[in-house]
């Protein structure tokens, strides 16, 4: 059993002014730990288009590492560029997550292209850094995580873990799109796969966790953490339809696992939820989870899936 | 090589065919049977929006090429479903027939917003003798990867010493240009080869020169091995401008190779053209599929308008 304290909104997204690539919205945060203050890496939306349709970008967000409340620096451009016309990431990257090994910083992001017979497919990508995280380069035109026979479509959210020696990359999968009355919907399940270099995976190609909703329950945003001999995932679920506001909409749900293979789903561990009152009050989602000394953090994004920004919890139990 | 013309062997506004086919037998292969032999098309329907869905279909011919014996009365392979990478259309499939196991390579395509499409290969076997196939998954075994990124199709698929050889292509660049409505694709040839005919080693490189430049667009890529070297026919054509300027249009490109790794690329040896004015082939040749049937080595092909009118054949004479 789990306890967050929930310390408050870290970002509101309303404060960043002028910036039509960074109009909105904060999504899918993921941290790197530096000597004085802490990176948050998130997703944010453009200003719409004359259709109404937006992109996402990557950003970031930096925070005093003695007060975790403070803003410090913005990101003055997007972190990573949409790709060229017909590639997987042209219309936008979200969500990311990212890892720092030996000199080098990856940050794993889903890209996104428009369909016509639905309105959207995705891919996982890769980018590198060699400067501490500050300008990242794609390592190809493509996709590192792509589609199979099992596989179909929509292959986002991915979390980046390495433990052992052995890289993990939680993912979701898309296996169906709901014909919902001329709008349809994606149905997309949590699943892994494993890597020796962090380029070429191994995908298992099976649902990890149980639904627990309805059969097409959507998850994602599989963070996992090593803690007392034991691994623990948080990660986010929802209806398949009718989930843009409280009731179906966005929640943190739990499974633990003694050996990254099999889980064991107990939300009711996962020891957060949604707020009475709020920018959280409607959904919460999309946890990252992270260490400060002691100390360990989660930041999750709140209501209309992070239109209203990020906040954080701190583990007290 | 020298190849004569044994002329058009095929006209789909000839005959009935399913799913509601009217118009375009495109990229002609075969399945080689006893008595006859049997060869796979794209044809095309169009939707309730206008546009285009390419639909698998196939004609039983004799072993003279003269006499049509049956004309595929029912779908052959599905197209997928909503949001999957064969939703609006199969074209082509090049079918490998290995002992008993007869192993099918589509390439499907889905429609997309910026761009007016992508595609990847798809895996299927027929359990029927080729009147049916069934799928492999609903996604595909090849798909745009790290420095492939996009349109990936037009397999073709062979065996050589106990390895599996796929040649195929992929998009490399969308480009836009004036004189054209939508941006344009080009697209090259690559290989890849597998030990179980499934799963694919990418071997990442282009493996035909160019000779009109890097815009180059080549496609459907065939393979046959014949006198102590590999012999590949394609086709190709400049990426702007071709569908409406003949000079720019498809014309027929070949390379041998010793090894299967290095190609050595000799369109003028190719030993065929387009045909004389007023003839079925008299813009373009396009689509190739090479095959061997009685110990005579053939060349399928489509001629004007991409096979709108039907296909004909060819037949090694030296």
């Amino acid at each position: 059993m789990f306890k967050w304290k929930k310390l408050g909104r870290i970002y509101d997204p309303k404060i960043v002014k002028n910036k039509d690539w960074m109009n909105g919205y904060a999504q899918s945060a993921s941290t790197l730990i530096f000597d004085d203050f802490i990176r948050v890496y998130f997703a944010c939306r453009s200003k719409q288009d004359v259709n109404g349709q937006f992109l996402s970008y990557l950003t970031y967000i930096d925070i005093n590492k003695l007060n975790l409340f403070e803003i410090i620096n913005i990101a003055k451009e997007p972190l990573l560029e949409l790709g060229g016309l017909g590639t997987f990431d042209e219309f936008g990257t979200n969500p990311a997550s990212v890892i720092k090994v030996g000199d080098e910083v990856r940050i794993y992001y889903c890209g996104w292209s428009r369909c016509e017979s639905v309105p959207f497919n995705s891919a996982i990508g890769v980018a590198r850094s060699f400067d501490n995280g500050n300008t990242f380069t794609k390592i190809g035109k493509g996709p590192v995580l792509s589609y199979t026979p099992n596989e179909p479509f929509l292959l986002g959210s991915p979390k980046i873990k390495k433990f052992n020696d052995t890289w993990y990359l939680w993912y979701a999968a898309g296996s169906e799109w709901i014909k919902n009355v001329g709008k349809p919907e994606p149905v997309y399940k949590i699943r892994v796969a494993t890597s020796k270099d962090g380029i070429n995976w191994f995908k298992k190609e099976e649902n990890i966790i149980e639904a627990i909703l309805e059969k097409n329950e959507c998850q994602a945003s599989a963070d996992v953490l090593y803690h007392e001999d034991k691994y623990h995932m948080f990660f986010s679920y929802r209806n398949s339809l009718n989930y843009r506001q409280k009731h179906g909409g966005y929640r943190i749900g739990y499974a633990a696992s003694n050996d990254l293979q099999s889980w064991k789903r107990d939300d009711s561990k996962a020891g957060i939820s949604i707020s009475n009152e709020g920018w959280d009050s409607q959904m919460v989602s999309y946890s990252h989870i992270f260490k400060l000394k002691e100390n360990i953090y989660m930041i999750y994004q709140g209501n209309h899936f992070g239109r209203d920004g990020l906040g954080l919890a701190l583990l007290t139990k | 090589m020298k190849w004569k013309k044994l002329g058009k062997i095929f006209n789909p506004l000839n005959h009935q065919l399913p799913n509601r086919c009217i118009e375009f037998a495109q990229s002609p292969q075969t399945l080689i049977f006893d008595n006859f032999v049997r060869i796979y098309f794209s044809t095309r329907e169009k939707d309730q929006t206008g546009k285009y869905l390419s639909h698998i279909s196939f004609i039983d011919i004799d072993k003279k090429f003269k006499n049509i014996i049956n004309v595929s009365s029912d779908t052959v392979i599905k197209l997928g479903e909503l949001g999957c990478f064969d939703e609006h259309g199969i074209f082509p499939i090049n079918i490998f027939k290995e002992n008993d196991k007869i192993h099918a390579y589509t390439t499907g395509w889905n429609r997309k917003v910026s761009v007016s499409a992508d595609a990847s290969i798809g895996y299927a076997t027929s359990h029927d003798n080729g009147l049916t196939f069934d799928k492999l998954g609903t996604g595909p075994i090849l798909t745009s990867n790290l420095n492939e990124p996009f349109l990936v199709g037009d397999a073709f698929v062979t065996k050589f010493k106990n390895l599996y050889h796929m040649w195929y292509i992929y998009g490399n660049k969308w480009i836009s240009d004036p004189s054209e409505k939508e941006p344009q694709r080009i697209y090259k040839i690559v290989h890849a080869t597998s030990k179980n005919g499934i799963n694919w080693e990418r071997e990442g490189k282009h493996i035909i020169t160019d000779v009109i430049g890097e815009n180059e667009c080549q496609a459907l890529p065939t393979v046959i091995y014949h006198k102590q070297k590999y012999h590949m026919y394609f086709c190709f054509r400049d990426a702007i401008g071709f569908r409406f300027d003949e000079s720019k249009g498809y014309k027929i490109g070949y390379a041998y190779s010793y090894d299967l790794i290095n190609w050595k690329r000799d369109d003028e040896n190719a030993g065929i053209t387009k045909g004389p004015e007023g003839s079925w082939d008299s813009n373009m040749i396009c689509y190739p599929h090479l095959f061997k049937c009685d110990n005579k080595i053939y060349l399928l092909y489509n001629g004007n308008e991409f096979g709108r009118f039907g296909f004909g054949i060819a037949v090694l004479e030296d």
